[in-house]
């Protein structure tokens, strides 16, 4: 192989880890609600899109910058994510039900349609200057937006993973997925553990739309790309394994890359699909199956 | 196999202050009646029994005083305290801890997680270590487990962890829900020993059992159910010699 060859591979493989960091980043947000309610979110990618239109509005209408509308849209995706639990889904009932799959596709159009409805259809986006700058580094160029996404990508799970291993609520939130009803009755009001990782979970949906903003454009059904890719990503490592959502996330955005530039563009998002197909076929517990602790 | 004696009366045991009590408690699971005007109650320092057979409702009976069922009619207090319409993690608060029936532990955290997941109400972390320390003279075994993960562990170590986790909330009264579910006889005697040891610490505890044998071995009264209604209740030692509780429940 010659140098260039090299270099373009590891130009590949770069883009596509930073990427699939962002998948991972929303994969992680639906595997840990999954993990901990046992519900499927499916109007997760239109969290993600709400991240998007927050940083779009604030940038429009007060030049804000992009990424400091991540102070806005992450504490406003928790405290979305944690009244949507409390007030709608804990109606339903426990358990993996039918009416919660519906209720949160039901949130999904309701979400989709009030954007298209504010925003209109037509795709936007924002630019900021310093976005179309790259960064180098032994050959391999990277957009800085991508770099700040991966950046934040990596900011957002680490703090994830502090909380989870080193709190009382992070122990809490892991005795709540393990055994509820264990946890209840150790005094954890499990109700309010649930809400607050529904909470998150939707918070780092709002977060990638956030760090996607300056690299895409956006528009209302912009999510149901992103919630495929999360339930791929989710799948590729086993539902409810956060770990494994990270590596599905990484896995994802590599193949897709590599894919894209060694074989054709066009069927960049079909990649996914077929490793999410072969994974299903072969390791339906997902690739690091039950190895890997849960939540 | 080593014989349990009939404990003598209780060092804590205060006759007629009552602890825990239940007043014609009716229960249904959606249409269908299960537990039929049952009263009953538990003194400070008793350590009473609740047997009978299989859907008999004694474990209904136990998931109404912890919470997590509600009662058709009747009343559950805690010290005069209604607990009707209290949520389980409340009732844990106010000193009523609950060892549910299948241990429910956190599998994947290791023994100490769990036994630190007791502690988790805040009236219980500045004892924390001390309770830790505690519960681990109490059930040495543990101390060599503490860092497995609580589903390695065999059934009757993972009891241990239960009831040592409902010890890390300091409660006064403790609710056992069959701990002696699928445990080998030799570990039921030793589970059934541990139970009968725990008046040491000064606790009132209700314990639903299958095993009438072993109840009446190491309780101060028992209740007997059938159905859903109370047909017995009497001091262990009185009913150990109940010819109509031989038949039925003692074998001949």
């Amino acid at each position: 192989m010659d140098q260039v060859a090299v270099t373009a591979f590891f130009q590949t493989l770069v883009q596509g880890l930073l990427t699939g960091g962002l998948y991972a980043l929303i994969g992680t947000g639906l595997s840990l609600i999954f993990g901990v309610m046992r519900v499927i979110n499916f109007a997760h990618g239109d969290f993600l899109a709400i991240g998007m239109f927050i940083t779009l509005l604030l940038f429009k209408t007060f030049n804000i910058d992009p990424y400091l509308s991540l102070l806005v849209a992450a504490p406003l995706g928790f405290g979305l994510g944690y009244f949507i639990q409390r007030f709608v889904l804990s109606r339903l009932g426990d358990r993996l039900s039918e009416g919660s799959m519906l209720a949160t596709l039901g949130l999904g159009l309701i979400i989709s349609n009030s954007l298209l409805l504010g925003f209109g259809a037509q795709p936007q986006s924002i630019n900021v200057p310093y976005a179309i700058n790259t960064f180098k580094f032994a050959g391999v160029q990277v957009s800085v937006s991508l770099l700040i996404a991966g950046l934040g990508t990596v900011l957002a799970i680490s703090a994830l993973n502090l909380v989870l291993y080193r709190t009382e609520l992070g122990r809490a939130i892991r005795a709540t997925a393990q055994n509820p009803l264990g946890a209840e009755l150790q005094g954890v009001k499990t109700s309010n553990i649930q809400a607050i990782v529904f909470g998150v979970g939707v918070s780092f949906a709002a977060i990638a739309g956030v760090l996607l903003m300056p690299l895409l454009y956006t528009f209302p059904t912009v999510g149901e790309n992103y919630v495929t890719k999360a339930f791929i990503v989710t799948v590729l490592g086993g539902l409810g394994n956060l770990p494994g959502a990270i590596a599905g996330g990484l896995v994802l955005g590599v193949i897709e890359s590599l894919g894209a530039f060694y074989v054709s563009n066009n069927y960049r998002d079909a990649y996914g699909l077929i490793a999410f197909l072969l994974v299903l076929l072969l390791r339906p517990e997902g690739l690091f199956g039950k190895t890997v602790k849960r939540v | 196999m080593t014989t349990i004696q009939p404990q003598p009366a209780r060092i804590g045991y205060v006759p007629g202050e009552r602890v825990l009590e239940a007043d014609t408690l009716d229960v249904a699971y959606g249409q269908v009646q299960v537990v039929f005007g049952v009263s009953l109650h538990v003194d400070k320092g008793e350590l009473v029994g609740l047997v009978g057979g299989n859907g008999s409702g004694k474990s209904t009976i136990l998931r109404v005083l912890s919470g997590m069922l509600k009662a058709r009619g009747g009343t559950a207090t805690y010290r005069g305290q209604s607990l009707n319409a209290v949520p389980p993690h409340r009732i844990t608060d106010m000193g009523v801890a609950h060892v549910p029936m299948g241990r429910q532990l956190f599998g994947q955290m290791t023994v100490e997680e769990n036994l630190i997941m007791g502690a988790y109400l805040p009236r219980t972390k500045k004892n924390r270590a001390e309770n830790l320390q505690k519960v681990y003279d109490f059930f040495p075994r543990l101390t060599e487990k503490r860092r497995s993960a609580a589903a390695a562990l065999s059934g009757g170590e993972q009891q241990m962890v239960a009831i040592g986790r409902a010890l890390m909330s300091e409660p006064e009264v403790l609710l056992m829900d069959e701990p002696s579910l699928g445990l080998a006889p030799l570990v039921v005697s030793e589970v059934m020993r541990v139970i009968g040891s725990l008046r040491e610490l000064g606790l009132t505890v209700l314990l639903v059992e299958q095993n009438v044998r072993q109840v009446l071995k190491v309780t101060d009264r028992t209740y007997v159910l059938e159905l859903g209604s109370l047909v017995k209740e009497g001091p262990s030692k009185e009913l150990m010699g109940d010819p109509e509780i031989i038949k039925a429940y003692l074998g001949v």
